[in-house]
């Protein structure tokens, strides 16, 4: 058998853990990480990156589609969802052997089995009781297995899985979850969506894009409740555009189900009830944090609304015992899980560690057209007593936007009239979660609208969309 | 839309001229027909007067400045309702060059190549000017890491960043130290804040015309810091003047026996209060004040602060420095209890440990060093006081009285004063009140 004796334990490989494993192993702490089903976490096998796949398809699709557009000819684009689907499998494949190569280059031991902390310094895996979710990726070798382990310190980081609403519980086959939603064995007819979130919203838009006659149910009034609503305002006009049917301010109240079909119980919030029969529903209506069967409540580890309670530092009320990630509370999101996995192991190898400021971890949905977002809305920024100065530049004032053929978006910035701070940042429209990024490190420097204003954008790019958003807020834009 | 304000033309032939002094700082409010600088001429000085109302937005061209062009944008005015940040696209077409004295402190001074370097035939550019582009420098010249964001509310709520630490990485100043600053109110007040400085000689220059291993480096503590700190920016921020006269102490000294001889005792044979030559003359400076109340002052820039009571700092050596407690309302209390005042003083500072509110404020001081022997000298103000007094020692010196040269105990004063808040003539009248009550003691019981 191998050391059973290390400076920390992280119970998780998902984003958050593996990043955390890897960054204790560089501060020089001897780092075990127990996984029970699969190195990355859903995350790399399950949520981020497979549907990224997927919706790369589905954007290339769209192309082939619009070929004419552009003065290219594609006579009688097809789909071969078991090809799109395998694509996206051998693109998590990769990545989650990169995770295993990762781990072992930095020397962390790699524990497979199920974790439960039996008290602090004290971790006892024992074989995994879950069925790993079909196709899995085959598990990483050299691993350590069942036994009692000795740590310092025990890093929870087990995530988080669908959330299961009465009525709305998913069965597998007809009541899908983001698990089967990844591997379509053929595309269905028509898909009802309950919930707008990201989850939901870009499985609608994938679909859409696939040509299944799609339906999105939200019960909030305005799909990806968390974003401005402006923005969310005209994302749902372009979905709309490409086919999509949103209902918001609408709940699903009951599922009945036939041999091959759905029916779904539909309630408006002013009571008018219809019914809507679909092939498949995908219930996307939140996830809720791994916290059980882990030992815990045991050894008394504060939890609230299903998340472990920590501090800045991903402390718990019981020394020796952290939690980062999904499973210590919102938003849940890999970047966070991430930066909170450093934070957390930093503090206990002594660094000069800050506490993370949640109001600055961005948000990104990859529907089409794309929405991303970081710090607050501008009802959020009224609410908190600030007074505004706001910037909009929309993508048809963009010379690359009208190049790319994608002159449908807008950037919208949030600025502190009395001092300059930028508040937030909206966009939605082509490659703008990869734009977001230059509004979060200006926030991080607590840059003000003048420093922003100095900045060069380069030329031809749909980042001098944000330049021009930024100008707008303080009546200088130029091209509008 | 701001409105500029250009450099007018004093007479028809006028090209240029020196931009001697603004009347209305960046933020006041500006009415039409107001007066907002004056501008002088090598044969006049004129003023300028507002022609639109609107706030003062941006000084462009700071006092001071000479051979500033007809027609020069000088400064911005902004309409009701805009803030600074609409000034910011105004900017002077050719920087002209200003003479030394100038601007507020966020923007200091070019730096001065120091003459030593000049000496030493080293290239004129001083080593910490490097960064004097940067909009914060430390007081000793070094840049000020800040985000952008901590500078203009550190700005906006008027004191200089470079007094604050900073909680980011690697010690960067940002917003929420600034906002704890605000809270705690520590560097609140304008005045409170010693203003940045601009750099003197940089240490390497100094240390460099050494030979190593000939001196030890001892580090500053705090106070050390802080007197260097404010009494530099009293001497480069207070415009001083020096009033000395001589005072005959025979009739106080003589006034002392009998009040000692006749003070109390207690069981012990111990007298009750032991009065010495320095509790009558913060007896007497208190007397004085009151006697010439416009002297009792302290300057600010948004008005005159007139005092009421007499508090009278008194300045107490201890090792490593000084400080200065304050005895307040000296103007009611007796010679005795003064006299107990500042034993309890004395000794508490010189094991450090007076509260804050034990030495600030007042409105002048005393600094005697006349036990050391020292015949005369001149005090730097401690602002806010408006004034302080240097006592030499007292002493027998020969004096014309009448048409006789006679023998006599006499001591020599110099009250260094702020032309600011006292000019020369009031001055005089508060030392020569002064000097009253110190020849006559009997005096200050009326």
């Amino acid at each position: 058998m191998s050391e059973t004796s290390f400076d920390v334990i992280i119970i998780g490989a998902g984003p958050g853990g593996y990043v955390t494993a890897i960054r204790a192993a560089q501060l020089g702490l001897k780092t075990a990480i127990v996984e029970r089903e699969h190195l990355g976490g859903i995350c790399l096998n399950w949520g981020c990156i497979p549907t990224k796949a997927l919706l790369r398809s589905a954007e290339i699709y769209h192309y082939m589609t619009h070929a004419k557009d552009y003065g290219l000819s594609c006579d009688n684009p097809s789909l071969d969802a078991a090809a799109v689907v395998d694509r996206s499998r051998k693109v998590s494949g990769r990545l989650n052997g990169g995770v295993g190569h990762l781990l072992k280059k930095n020397k962390v031991q790699v524990i497979w089995g199920e974790a439960t902390v039996t008290k602090p310094g004290e971790v006892v895996v024992s074989k995994s009781k879950k069925p790993a979710m079909q196709p899995a990726h085959p598990d990483p070798k050299g691993t350590a297995g069942e036994g009692t382990y000795k740590t310092k310190h025990i890093i929870v980081a087990t995530g988080a899985r669908p959330r299961a609403l009465p009525g709305l519980e998913p069965d597998g086959s007809q009541v899908w979850t983001y698990f089967e939603a990844m591997v379509p064995p053929a595309m269905p007819k028509s898909l009802l969506v309950v919930g707008s979130g990201a989850i939901g919203i870009e499985f609608a838009s994938f679909y859409n894009t696939m040509g299944v006659d799609v339906t999105v149910v939200e019960i909030m009034d305005q799909i990806m409740p968390v974003e401005d609503a402006e923005i969310a305002k005209l994302a749902r006009k372009q979905l709309e555009k490409a086919g999509l049917k949103i209902m918001t301010s609408t709940k699903v109240s009951g599922l009945k189900k036939a041999k091959d079909s759905v029916t779904a119980a539909i309630e408006t919030d002013k009571g008018e009830k219809s019914e809507l029969v679909v092939e498949k529903v995908i219930s996307a209506v939140g996830v809720v944090g791994n916290i059980e069967n882990l030992g815990l409540e045991a050894l008394g580890v504060k939890t609230d609304r299903g998340c472990i309670v920590i501090d800045g530092f991903g402390r718990t009320n019981v020394s020796g015992i952290y939690a980062i990630g999904d499973v210590a509370g919102p938003p849940m999101l890999a970047h966070k899980a991430e930066h909170e996995g450093v934070i957390c192991i930093e503090k206990i190898a002594g660094k000069n560690a800050h506490p993370m400021d949640k109001g600055q971890i961005p948000g990104c949905t990859y529907c089409h057209p794309q929405v991303a977002s970081v710090g607050l809305t501008e009802a959020a920024a009224k609410a908190a007593g600030h007074e505004l100065k706001i910037g909009r530049f929309p993508f048809i004032g963009n010379g690359k936007a009208i190049a790319l053929g994608e002159d449908q978006g807008l950037v919208k910035t949030i600025f502190d009239a009395k001092t300059g701070q930028l508040l937030g940042a909206h966009m939605v429209g082509a490659e703008v979660t990869e734009l977001i990024q230059g509004f979060v490190v200006a926030m991080g420097l607590e840059t003000t609208e003048e420093d922003l204003m100095h900045t060069v954008f380069p030329h031809p790019t749909l980042s001098e969309m944000m330049h021009e958003s930024v100008l707008d807020a303080y009546g200088r834009v130029i091209h509008m | 839309m701001p409105t500029p304000i250009l450099m007018p033309a004093l007479s028809p032939t006028m090209e240029k001229g020196k931009l001697a002094k603004w009347l209305k700082a960046e933020g006041d409010v500006v009415k039409s027909g107001d007066i907002l600088a004056e501008i002088e001429t090598d044969k006049a000085t004129m003023e300028v007067e507002a022609v639109d109302e609107g706030t003062m937005g941006k000084i462009v061209v700071a006092e001071g400045t000479d051979d500033v062009p007809v027609n020069e944008l000088i400064a911005v005015l902004l309409e009701e309702g805009e803030d600074a940040s609409a000034a910011e696209g105004f900017t002077a077409k050719a920087p002209p060059k200003a003479s030394p004295k100038k601007e507020e402190a966020s923007e200091p001074p070019q730096p001065v190549a120091p003459a030593s370097s000049t000496l030493a035939g080293e290239a004129a550019a001083p080593a910490a000017g490097g960064e004097q582009s940067a909009a914060a420098p430390a007081a000793n010249g070094a840049r000020v890491f800040a985000s952008p964001l901590a500078r203009r509310i550190a700005k906006q709520n008027g004191f200089d960043i470079a007094v604050l630490k900073g909680s980011g990485p690697h010690g960067r100043i940002v917003k929420r130290d600034v906002e704890q600053a605000l809270k705690d109110g520590v560097p609140k007040a304008p005045a409170a804040a010693p203003a940045a400085l601009p750099p003197g000689m940089a240490d390497d220059a100094v240390v460099k015309m050494f030979e190593p291993g000939s001196f030890e480096v001892v580090p500053h503590d705090g106070m050390r810091k802080i007197i260097a700190q404010r009494l530099t920016q009293s001497k480069q921020t207070v415009p001083h003047f020096y009033l000395s006269l001589d005072c005959d102490l025979e009739s106080l000294l003589s006034v002392r026996v009998r009040l000692n001889d006749a003070a109390p005792k207690d069981a012990d044979g111990k007298p009750a209060y032991k009065v010495s030559v320095n509790d009558f003359i913060i007896k007497a400076m208190a007397m004085a004040l009151q006697r010439v109340p416009d002297a009792n002052a302290s300057w600010t820039d948004g008005g005159m602060l007139l005092h009421k009571h007499s508090d009278v700092g008194v300045a107490v050596a201890i090792p490593g420095g000084l400080l200065t407690p304050v005895i307040r309302k000296a103007e009611a209390k007796g010679l005795a209890q003064i006299s107990t005042e500042m034993k309890d003083y004395a000794a508490r500072a010189r094991a450090r440990k007076l509260m804050p509110e034990e030495y600030q404020g007042g409105s002048t001081a005393i600094s005697n060093l006349g036990m050391m022997g020292i015949k005369n000298f001149s005090a730097v103000i401690n602002p806010p006081h408006a004034t302080i007094l240097a006592v030499g020692t007292g002493e027998k010196r020969p004096v014309v009285v009448g048409n006789t040269v006679e023998v006599r105990t006499q001591m020599s004063v110099t009250l260094s004063t702020d032309h600011r808040a006292v000019d020369g003539a009031l001055g005089a009248e508060l030392l020569g009140a002064f000097k009253g009550f110190i020849e006559e003691p009997a005096l200050m019981l009326v």
